[in-house]
């Protein structure tokens, strides 16, 4: 027998669930597939929000406006210039970045409700402007259509199966990034600045910019989240940004476990995902949502999967004694 | 030349003065303290080093560079670290976190560097790991690193604070009321840490209500009185002065 230590049965699930994702579409139909599309979008919103809100511990209320952001950057330069939207990857994560930097900059000291309210008004500009078709450029109300369909070495993916490797693999990837984020130098220094931002200044980490970079790093994510989007559904139009996507993602992240991506992961199924299964109590649907927000906000107020701490291999690390040092 | 240098400093919170035409000098390598009564303005000084808000007026010089105006986490970069009055920790993070904080301003991965996870950032993370243990010894709590910063008991989390301030490699160590809710037991391992401190070659400046440790720990000691300076000198000198008696210390047989 071999013996396993606790870390490596840890790995040993990694397999264990990506095999099980990666078959499900096998055995699921087109309608049920999609379904699972928009939890793993969610899901990397999410992640990206988590960022922000879990992490920094700066309530963004607008995100939707940087998921836009990408949206329209993929559509516009793909109906345009007929760019592929894959190679517009990058650009969507530059545009939303950049987009958030430059509001973020004037608003960041604000805290709690004061920056909540003031992200739910950038996300109603954006939404507003895009409706009345700001440059000439966004198509109005309608949006815009013919959006290419996405290409991985010359394999074009239009099916929701074919989407669904697209986007869980994309999901993946997210994970693996921001887990990395969240143990290093940068991530911990979020949490600092979320649980005290005077104390933090005090230690010596400039706390207006690691908001802004958190604000700057989400919205990309968020940004190329928002090119997937586009060229999946092939048309967008500013109501698939409404204030409701950025309460939704919110939401997710609150009931799963904020500051965890397990967490924002189980909050996508949750909030995205159930639903869909209980379709025909959807009316309901809201009572469901708001009885449970409150009973967390109540009993459990780290979410259903709590952040855990930061495991530090402290085996082979010696300090040597206290006195020799200086 | 004089490690810290406090010139005229003046600051006033609307039509309040807390501060008025304070000047002092901190030679490297002594513990001076700041005493007085409550509302005398201590606080308030080491929120003016510490750059939490500007003064009206004065000039504050550390290691012969003005550091007035520099943000707060530029001045701690330079070698100036704080604890506070109210305990100010990460509640909700490890000890070893709340240590590693301190050390952040002395390392430089930024995001890129975190999503590559590059050689250079992993040696970082190392060497920052074994800076916090050393930390931790020196500071005796190396038996709590995994633990949560809030369920330390209170004169450990005064301690913790230092060692947060300990890990950015400050020149000048700003304590504000150290031994605050401490027993004598705690107070006295406080007394050997600060010499251990101060065996390192760092200043400290102290503000600090139990007289007992102030006389026996500080070279220098600073008396305000509502903003103003009133007397410095020696632990000798300062128990004799007449004003300091009257002010704050009480008559000779009170202490």
């Amino acid at each position: 027998m071999i013996r396993l230590d606790q870390r490596s049965i840890t790995y040993l699930w990694y397999p264990i669930v990506a095999g099980v994702l990666a078959s499900l579409p096998m055995f699921l139909n087109a309608y049920w597939v999609d379904v699972l599309n928009s939890v793993g979008l969610y899901a990397i919103l999410g992640i990206s929000l988590n960022l922000i809100v879990g992490h920094a511990g700066l309530f963004n209320l607008g995100h939707a406006a940087f998921y836009a952001v990408g949206a329209y950057t993929a559509a516009i330069l793909n109906t345009k210039f007929q760019i592929p939207v894959m190679w517009l990857m990058p650009l969507c994560a530059i545009a939303a970045g950049s987009f958030a930097l430059l509001i973020a900059r004037p608003i960041i000291h604000l805290r709690g409700d004061y920056l909540c309210i003031v992200t739910i008004g950038v996300g109603e500009i954006v939404r507003i402007a895009l409706i009345n078709n700001i440059f000439g450029i966004t198509g109005g109300a309608n949006g815009i259509f013919g959006i290419g369909r996405p290409s991985v070495f010359g394999f074009v993916i239009r099916k929701p199966h074919e989407f669904f490797y697209l986007i869980w693999i994309f999901l993946a990837f997210t994970i693996f990034v921001f887990r990395r984020l969240e143990h290093s130098r940068f991530g911990r220094a979020l949490n600092y600045l979320r649980e005290d931002d005077v104390a933090a200044e005090g230690s010596g980490i400039n706390v207006s910019h690691y908001k802004l970079a958190a604000f700057v790093v989400g919205a990309a994510w968020a940004g190329m989240a928002g090119n997937i989007f586009a060229a999946k559904m092939t048309t967008i139009s500013p109501e698939s940004f409404s204030f409701w996507e950025s309460v939704l993602v919110f939401t997710l992240i609150i009931l799963g476990g904020s500051g965890n991506n397990a967490g924002v992961l189980l909050g996508a199924f949750l909030i995205v995902g159930l639903p869909e299964l209980f379709r025909d109590f959807a009316n309901a649907r809201m009572l469901v949502f708001g009885a449970a927000m409150v009973l967390m906000m109540i009993f459990r107020k780290g979410g259903i999967l709590p952040a855990p701490q930061r495991k530090y291999k402290l085996a082979g690390v010696t300090g040597g004694q206290g006195e020799g040092r200086g | 030349m004089s490690l810290l240098s406090v010139q005229r400093l003046s600051k006033h919170f609307g039509g309040l003065v807390a501060v008025s035409n304070v000047s002092f000098n901190v030679e490297e390598g002594s513990v001076v303290g700041l005493i007085g009564p409550n509302g005398a303005g201590k606080t308030t000084i080491f929120n003016l080093i510490t750059g939490i808000y500007p003064a009206n007026s004065g000039t504050i010089t550390f290691d012969g560079k003005s550091i007035q105006g520099l943000a707060t986490h530029r001045i701690v970069a330079m070698g100036v670290a704080r604890t506070y009055q109210t305990i100010r920790l990460f509640q909700n993070l490890p000890v070893l976190e709340n240590i590693l904080a301190g050390y952040h301003c002395r390392m430089k991965t930024g995001v890129l560097g975190a999503m590559l996870r590059t050689r250079r950032q992993r040696r970082e993370e190392q060497r920052a790991l074994a800076e916090t243990i050393q930390v931790l010894e020196f500071v005796g709590l190396h038996d709590h690193g995994e633990q949560l910063a809030g369920n330390l008991s209170y004169g450990n989390q005064r301690l913790l604070e230092i060692g947060r301030a300990l890990a950015s490699h400050p020149r000048l160590l700003v304590l504000d009321e150290p031994a605050g809710g401490m027993n004598e037991q705690e107070t006295t391992a406080l007394i050997g840490l600060i010499r251990r401190l101060s065996d390192r070659g760092i200043t400290t400046l102290l503000i600090e209500h139990d007289m007992s440790l102030v006389m026996r720990v500080c070279e220098q000691i600073i008396v305000l009185e509502y903003g103003c300076k009133i007397a410095e000198g020696t632990p000798e000198e300062i128990k004799k002065d007449p004003k300091v008696v009257e002010a704050y210390l009480g008559t000779e047989d009170e202490l």
